[in-house]
């Protein structure tokens, strides 16, 4: 018998011949998403007088399959500010966690001038800019890693002045700000619109609340005509230096679908 | 001191013939020479109180905080030696986040108790290490209603994430405290350090721990909490103090289930009512002497 102890349990060699070790490997080939799985399309958002308004519909799409329909893609963060994802859902669940566990170790950072500090974050916890700048280096290296994480994100809230803050990463890591962003299809339908109501900053210090949501809206319905990705039933979130307030059972009021009689050129028209 | 261990103090893990462990005894010494900390379970959240003695006029006020949060919803306190409670609040910050990391969920008051009185017995145990010079009281508020698994996308299932009775109320206010030997209790009111035989006498004359829960609300936990330390604190030794206070409510209370630092103005106003007490209560000794008299 073979009284070493590594050897308890294991095929015999004498029998079975030398164990083939290779199967025993714990790092296999390194591994990285090649493309979304399960994904939610369009996140837009427009800043106006005291904030930002942000909006995603609640569908994660399996391919072309409409498969989950209560998704919720903006998250607030810090009570401060909101970050609503676009892309893998499973990599969106990665960062939500993410930015949680962030939370936290800000709580414990700033917790001795928690009380009392005026405009933005309380106690100079980090602001939409701040996390803004954040992501996009978490993106940036994971793009280097030639790992990204398949997202674009559209941060709201507010800068380091106080003032309204709206900006993008997406999955390179390119990051900007604008009056007025939108990921996805909504970068070709509904930014458009929205530049219309909000071309600068001045224009959307203009804006005020009813407004934006409403411009907001519009554009929800006209991704809903024409995005095939998309839900008539979405979030929206409005972000005021009050704090976040996201409502998440949204729907598409007053839909008109006349147009659709005159839509030529797919299917089996014959023009 | 060395003739009352003879030989049998110089390391943890060697029991005494009528087996005491004299390491964690003298520990519980290096407790009792430290500032006051209390801490009050009440009907609808929990109070936190610690006297900060002011060992030098060069320290900024208000500066250099004694009291931590672990996660959101959890507060500790600690009386003795101040290093160790900081290693203490950094050990329990990485038991909430492993927690979290594995059940996706904020730890339970009573959970993170039991893990950090695991992690203090173990320093009992070893040659190679000494026991903690603390005695920490932990207090948490947890969530009574369902809450969404961290990174949760859906909704989940319509009847919850289970394990909740219909009728029964879950979760609420705790309060625990761990001594040095890494025993822990839940209390209805603790106090620990140098002034917690007075502070005992003050916390069991509160209606804590009656029949339908305590009676004493949030805001009045506050103000005898404030004058309890005020009370606790003995002038003869130490000159100045400084009060430090935080408080955790439910969801639906001032701090929405988090750990806070108490309003400035609300500790103030707690602190002029301690002070007011005493001098009434000076006033009614000086009284009585008379009428001895």
């Amino acid at each position: 018998m073979d009284h070493r102890p590594q050897a308890w349990g294991r095929p015999r060699d004498d029998v079975y011949g030398p164990y083939d070790a290779s199967y025993l490997q714990t790092s296999g080939p390194k591994t990285a998403t090649q493309s979304p799985v399960v994904t939610g399309t369009s996140v837009i958002a427009i800043k106006f007088k005291d904030g930002v308004v942000m909006a995603a519909d609640n569908l994660a799409s399996y391919g072309s399959l409409a498969r989950f329909t209560d998704v919720k893609r903006l998250r607030p963060f810090l009570s401060t500010s909101v970050v609503g994802f676009g892309g893998d859902v499973s990599d969106m669940q990665y960062l939500d966690r993410h930015l949680t566990e962030l939370a936290i170790d800000e709580a414990y950072e700033h917790e001795s001038s928690a009380a009392g500090t005026s405009g933005g974050a309380p106690g100079g916890q980090l602001n939409a800019a701040n996390l803004h700048k954040y992501l996009s280096k978490l993106m940036y290296r994971r793009r280097n890693d030639f790992d990204p994480l398949w997202n674009q994100v559209l941060v709201a809230g507010f800068d380091g002045a106080g003032k309204p803050f709206l900006g993008s990463v997406d999955l390179r890591g390119t990051a900007f700000a604008a009056p007025s962003l939108a990921s996805g299809f909504g970068a070709m339908l509904a930014q458009p619109i929205m530049r219309r109501h909000a071309a600068t900053d001045a224009d959307a210090a203009a804006l005020s609340r009813e407004q934006a949501v409403q411009i907001v809206r519009d554009c929800m319905k006209v991704l809903f005509y024409r995005d095939a990705r998309s839900l008539d039933r979405y979030s929206l979130a409005v972000v005021t230096r009050d704090g976040v307030e996201i409502s998440e059972d949204e729907r598409l009021e007053q839909q008109s679908w006349a147009f659709a009689e005159r839509v030529r050129g797919y299917g089996t028209q014959v023009v | 001191m060395t003739s009352i261990g003879t030989g049998y103090d110089l390391a943890n893990s060697i029991f005494s013939p009528d087996g005491r462990n004299f390491q964690v005894e003298y520990a519980v010494k290096a407790v009792e020479n430290g500032g006051t900390s209390i801490g009050i379970r009440c009907k609808d959240g929990v109070v936190l109180a610690v006297e900060k003695i002011i060992t030098s006029k060069l320290l900024k006020p208000g500066a250099n905080k004694r009291i931590a949060t672990v996660d959101r919803h959890l507060g500790v306190v600690y009386s003795g030696m101040v290093p160790d409670g900081r290693h203490f609040i950094e050990r329990a910050r990485d038991e909430a986040r492993a927690w979290r990391d594995t059940f996706k969920t904020p730890i339970s008051t009573a959970d993170l108790a039991s893990r950090m009185g695991g992690y203090l017995q173990a320093y009992t145990l070893y040659q190679s290490v000494r026991p903690f010079g603390i005695t920490a009281i932990i207090g948490g508020f947890d969530s009574p209603a369902e809450l969404p698994v961290d990174g949760e996308v859906g909704s989940g299932p319509a009847c919850g994430a289970g394990g909740k009775v219909a009728g029964k109320t879950h979760g609420g206010p705790f309060l625990y405290m761990i001594e040095p030997s890494g025993l822990y209790w839940g209390y209805y009111g603790a106090a620990t350090g140098k002034g917690r035989q007075a502070a005992k006498a003050e916390l069991e004359k509160l209606d804590l721990g009656g029949p339908g829960g305590p009676a004493l609300t949030l805001e009045q936990a506050v103000k005898e909490a404030a004058r309890i330390i005020y009370l606790s604190h003995d002038e003869s030794k130490d000159k100045e103090f400084e009060l430090e206070m935080t408080w955790i409510s439910g969801p639906d209370g001032p701090t929405k289930g988090l750990h806070q630092e108490v309003p400035k103005e609300l500790r103030e106003e707690a602190e002029r009512l301690a002070k007011k007490a005493m001098e009434a209560d000076e006033e009614d000794e000086g009284k009585e002497e008379k009428m001895e008299e």
